[in-house]
């Protein structure tokens, strides 16, 4: 199915716009293979490449290991390049991930949240792109289908960045966000090439006047050097983002920045929650702030790097706060955001009472009710100053 | 084809200095098949003895466009490559502007026949642009001589050692280039270094044609065969004068021997010489020498029948 529109709203489903927005950007070379739930952007992204719509070769892979592998040798010879997978396929991946962002090679890749075998399940959770948060990847979670298409096109200009140079992943929740219709806003074809703007590529394999050697062994003599170079320049790539969002936001008026808060600013306790569940928190948050309760939600918009001072600046006045994981580390201290989160306030003054939640794993619905029972017990921790649980599952 | 001479006088693509095993076979395979690219040219190579043997930071010894990402994927890194060629040149922004530029992966057997073989098949059946190079030294020689599904017939390695029960590797090889002419790819050969003028030839051939091309290169590995270095290039003639490794090519689907010896020489003036089938000429294992030998003339025997044939 090939959209044909120009700027203003649409009814889209969350593939359906990332697939647009791919569209819009065209890179020159895109990879891929199909997994659900995230089939329908390759799926759509290869009828605009059959329609001529936009001029980017399709590689239609052989797995997803070859998938990023091509990648990798498409960006090393200077391709602007992107591709999108789920679950799987992102842990198929997952060797190559490491591979393009320590070869400091600006790859997009959207990660349409899903669950991890066994079981196998298709539905959302986030122990896909939570396997790969240590991989060097910039991650940008998205609530929404609006977010996740406004995310996907900041994600090529920060990846691009010359202080940055590092690939990063858009996330968005596989069904509950890639499969749900919502009205966006789209940009028109115009504006979205001239906010990513012409892509050259500094040093490339293809320059056979000025031969490079790409990937070379690198022995203890250098390794770790390379390792530092690599960590400083994800720790630059915050201010990027920002510096990103901002033209963004002047130039179409949606305004993004290291996380969203909703009702934080007075709020006694929270929850902090990362994409589509923060919807379904903040409905709540309205619920029991009409009883009088101050309650308030923190969304994470961007979890690497991970924006610890000002994440504990936004928190450190809360009483109790719940960090709800929709991916369990396994017996690790809570899931991978409370684990982060709770280190970030541990240099508070007034250290907030944090507790650890697990929840919808496997696309297990998580309703307004509950949001609203961990509230009622954040209540209580904020009340009594005690902690009867420090982590558990919910939704079961 | 140019001259050895010719040849000599051309720049080296792959400079001496780097640290590949004395009597090692793949660096000649390297230069002979640069060489015949005869222009500009980018290569990847999956991980393994030329990987870490040409690239230890901060030196390298490509004097080409060159790139490594990982073990399994040679095929599908250089597919990624010669698309962004395609896309590039289609708007104009090719470095240093409009240029034919060949592409070549370099894999071992492990890394081709084992790990690679599936990116292998899905670049082949892509149809890229591309050529293929195994050098096939018949086990994971770089992590210390395992076995891979290339090890020989009873070879001695040290994941199919020979023991006193199991005497080393239980299982015939993969026939790869078969396999990879069952792709229905322009070309497919067999090749070996001490045969720098069929090498040569092949190589040229293979760079000339539009699509996916292949090449499987005996690699001679004085450290997991046992062997002298000096005499590397004499055990690669004797691989194929003996037949266990044939040259042959399948063009456009016809497959056509390119050498026969005068004489076939038997299986075992190959095996003595070589550690690793040591075990094989002790008297109470001649029944496995003799095994082996059928198998060689069996598989020689068909590849004789499918001559000039289209296969």
């Amino acid at each position: 199915m090939a959209i044909t529109m120009t700027k203003g709203q649409a009814g889209l489903t969350g593939n359906s716009a990332i697939a647009y927005a791919m569209k819009q950007i065209n890179p020159d070379v895109c990879p891929a293979y199909p997994i659900t739930p995230s089939t329908a952007v390759i799926e759509e992204f290869a009828s605009y490449v059959a329609d001529g719509a936009v001029s980017t070769e399709l590689i239609t892979v052989e797995s997803e290991h070859s998938a990023m592998s091509a990648c990798i040798g498409a960006a090393a010879a200077g391709a602007r390049v992107m591709t999108a997978t789920s679950s799987q396929g992102l842990a198929l991946m997952w060797e190559m991930l490491y591979i393009a962002s320590g070869m400091r090679l600006p790859i997009i890749l959207t990660d349409v949240n899903r669950a991890l075998s066994a079981p196998i399940n298709i539905h959302c959770d986030h122990s896909d792109s939570m396997g790969a948060r240590d991989s060097g990847w910039i991650q940008l979670y998205s609530e929404t289908v609006q977010e996740a298409y406004d995310n996907l096109i900041q994600a090529v200009r920060i990846a691009e960045d010359e202080s940055v140079q590092l690939p990063v992943m858009v996330c968005l929740d596989g069904f509950i966000t890639s499969h749900a219709i919502e009205n966006i806003t789209l940009l028109s074809d115009e504006e979205v090439q001239g906010f990513v703007g012409e892509y050259n590529a500094k040093t490339t394999l293809l320059d056979t006047d000025h031969p490079v050697t790409m990937g070379a062994m690198s022995l203890p003599e250098n390794y770790i050097d390379f390792k530092f170079q690599q960590s400083q320049a994800i720790a630059r790539s915050r201010e990027t983002v920002l510096k990103v969002a901002e033209d963004f936001g002047k130039r179409f008026g949606r305004k993004y920045g290291l996380f969203e808060t909703y009702r934080l600013e007075d709020a006694d306790i929270a929850i902090v929650i990362l994409n589509s569940a923060a919807g379904t928190t903040k409905v709540a948050v309205d619920e029991l702030r009409k009883k009088g309760l101050k309650v308030g939600v923190l969304r994470p918009r961007l979890f690497r790097p991970f924006p610890f001072k000002e994440l504990a600046e936004a928190l450190k006045d809360k009483k109790a706060i719940a960090v709800l994981d929709r991916a369990d580390s396994m017996n690790g201290f809570g899931g991978p955001v409370f684990n982060e989160i709770r280190s970030a306030l541990y240099d508070a003054e007034k250290r907030p009472k944090v507790v650890s939640r697990i929840y919808g794993l496997g696309g297990r619905d998580y309703k307004v009710k509950d949001a609203i029972a961990v509230f009622d017990e954040l209540k209580a921790i904020a009340e009594t100053g005690r902690v009867e649980t420090l982590q558990k599952y919910i939704t079961l | 084809m140019a001259t050895l001479k010719e040849l000599s006088k051309q720049n080296e693509l792959l400079t001496g200095g780097h640290r590949l095993c004395s009597g090692c076979g793949i660096p000649p395979i390297v230069r002979l098949v640069l060489r015949a690219a005869n222009g500009p040219v980018v290569a990847t190579t999956a991980t393994g003895c030329l990987e870490v043997g040409t690239t230890i930071y901060p030196y390298t010894a490509w004097r080409i466009p060159w790139i490594h990402s990982a073990f399994e994927n040679a095929a599908a890194t250089i597919s990624g490559i010669e698309t962004a060629y395609k896309a590039l040149k289609k708007k104009g922004k090719l470095p240093g502007g409009d240029k034919d530029i060949k592409f070549i992966a370099f894999g071992g057997d492990g890394g081709t026949y084992d790990i690679g073989l599936q990116a292998l098949s899905g670049a082949l059946e892509r149809g890229h642009n591309f050529l293929y190079v195994c050098y096939d030294n018949g086990a994971y020689m770089n992590t210390g001589i395992q076995r891979s599904s290339a090890t020989p017939f009873f070879s001695n390695t040290t994941t199919s050692p020979a023991g006193d029960v199991i005497p080393g590797k239980q299982e015939w090889r993969k026939d790869l280039t078969r396999i990879v002419a069952a792709h229905n790819i322009p070309y497919a050969a067999q090749a070996s270094p001490h045969n720098w003028a069929d090498l040569s030839k092949k190589a040229e051939k293979a760079l000339k044609i539009q699509g996916p091309t292949f090449m499987n290169v005996m690699s001679p590995c004085p450290l997991g065969w046992y062997t002298k270095p000096e005499d590397s290039i004499k055990w690669a003639k004797l691989s194929v004068d003996t037949c266990y490794w044939p040259l042959y090519e399948v063009e456009d689907g016809i497959l056509k021997i390119t050498y026969r010896p005068k004489e076939k020489k038997p299986l075992e003036e190959w095996l003595k010489p070589q550690g690793r089938f040591k075990h094989l000429l002790k008297p109470e294992n001649r029944n496995l020498l003799d095994k082996f030998q059928a198998r060689v003339d069996l598989e020689w025997q068909r590849l004789l029948d499918l001559d000039g044939k289209r296969i």
